[in-house]
């Protein structure tokens, strides 16, 4: 057996290589900053014939989600890559996806959403899609970045929903790290071949995503509901086999540092929370019982795991890289808070926003606030 | 991967009265008087549901939506449109 090959990688050519080993269909694609870089590096990959898969450019974002669509239900592994404003002018046709039931994989690179521009990240562009429903992971390094992709796709087939690969813009997507790629060998055995049981096919003509009356809508919608909760033992279970195939581990639904013995946990996303280990490293030498919780599946929200690792009367740290506007704070402390309430009530929760359009957010930064927010 | 899970998926075949009985939209309907009918063929040709018989002139109530183009083409004026009750 050949051995795993390391090379330096940016998160967006970690993308990339994760969508060649994947071996997908069909790409349609349309450029904004900071993705650009996935597509150029798959569109590379097809015309030298690396990757045996159809590019399609479009001519925006609604336009590449809708080929993405068609060519899904045609039966096709499809994969497309957006950010920020490109993710929202998909918004209709995320649902398309996912009321469809097409196991279609997106990475959005999170950025900060207009207006006023900005080309930095945030993850208000993502966490605005809650309601899509789509899965959601967010990732903190690049080698996640590609093992999360090879796992979306297996989730994704699995359940028929779509799921969307975040990771964040430049922090990830244009900084070099250390990649291992596993065998081709390994990878094919960790995800086999798309069998969709149905596929629009001309010789048996269908009609799809048609008019439905109430009675048949509603259920459809409460399927839809069912499943995107089913998913978490389905992502559970890809992380293990992945490990079990490749020996790489990322966490499942959730990854933690320094959790068991905690008082303080900081509780955040995407790259921030990597950094976050180093800060806890420096609370911890500070004195303080400091420790990590990352969700690494957004959506469907992992209450039981969280619930389950959370100490007993820990004060978490929610630090959100997004608004919840109509709301003070963020997003993920609404949704912690939610998951915590009548279940955990040992549980103090605060919450700071932070990283605003690419704001840095340092060890040493997040530290210092973390100890400030146990004042508040 | 296969599916571990059943998929309902919203994918109709074409088939009649695979939309539902569209037929309870109507507010009107239309009539034929057979005696001024000569069977030419436009309304069969107009109508955009495709509910009207192309020999007898006959209209499938179940799913005509009562949109009265038949109305308006009928050529001897053997169609009108009669309020539904």
């Amino acid at each position: 057996m050949k051995a795993a090959q390391v090379t330096m990688e940016t998160g967006a050519h970690a993308a990339a290589l994760a969508v060649k080993s994947a071996r997908v269909d069909v790409v349609p694609g349309y450029p904004i900053t900071p993705q650009t870089s996935i597509m150029e590096a798959v569109a590379e990959m097809v015309e030298n014939g690396e990757l045996h898969a159809r590019f399609i450019p479009v001519e925006g974002e609604h336009s590449a989600m809708a080929a993405a669509v068609a060519a899904s239900a045609a039966g096709a592994r499809v994969f497309t890559a957006t950010s920020a404003n490109g993710l929202l002018y998909m918004h209709e046709v995320l649902h398309m996806a996912s009321g469809g039931r097409l196991p279609v994989v997106m990475c959005n690179v999170n950025r900060g959403i207009f207006a006023p521009w900005t080309l930095w990240a945030d993850h208000q562009d993502s966490m605005a899609q809650r309601d899509t429903g789509w899965i959601q992971y967010h990732c903190s390094s690049n080698q996640e970045v590609f093992n999360t992709i090879l796992q979306a796709f297996r989730v994704a087939e699995q359940i028929n929903i779509p799921v969307m690969v975040n990771f964040d813009g430049f922090t990830i997507s244009h900084c070099l790290m250390p990649l291992t790629v596993p065998p081709q060998e390994e990878i094919d055995r960790f995800l086999p071949p798309h069998e969709p049981e149905w596929r629009l096919d001309p010789a048996h003509p269908s009609s799809f995503s048609n008019v439905t009356n109430a009675p048949e809508y509603a259920p459809f919608r409460q399927m839809l509901s069912d499943d995107i909760m089913a998913a978490i033992p389905l992502v559970k279970q890809a992380a293990q086999e992945y490990k079990d195939i490749t020996g790489m581990w990322d966490g499942d639904t959730i990854d933690t540092y320094r959790l068991e013995d905690a008082e303080v946990v900081a509780f955040a996303v995407n790259s921030m929370a990597a950094e976050l280990r180093l800060s806890v490293d420096i609370l911890r030498e500070q004195g303080i019982k400091a420790g990590l919780l990352r969700p690494r599946l957004y959506l469907p929200f992992p209450a039981e795991d969280i619930i389950n690792a959370l100490p007993q009367n820990a004060q978490v740290m929610v630090l959100d890289r997004n608004y919840n506007f109509g709301h003070p704070g963020g997003i993920l402390a609404a949704e912690l808070k939610s998951v915590l309430f009548g279940r955990r009530n040992d549980i103090t929760v605060k919450n700071r926003v932070m990283g605003i359009g690419g704001i840095d957010l340092t060890r040493r930064f997040m530290a210092d606030e973390i100890r400030a927010m146990m004042d508040d | 991967m296969k599916a571990v899970t059943k998929a309902y998926r919203p994918i109709s075949w074409p088939m009649k009265g695979a939309g539902g009985d569209t037929g309870t939209w109507r507010t009107h309907r239309p009539v034929v008087d057979i005696q001024k009918c000569t069977k030419c063929q436009i309304c069969w040709i107009y109508c955009p549901e495709a509910v009207i018989d192309r020999e007898e002139s006959i209209v499938d109530y179940r799913y005509c939506k009562g949109c009265g183009v038949c109305a308006a083409e009928c050529p001897t004026g053997a169609i009108s449109m009669v309020k539904e009750e």
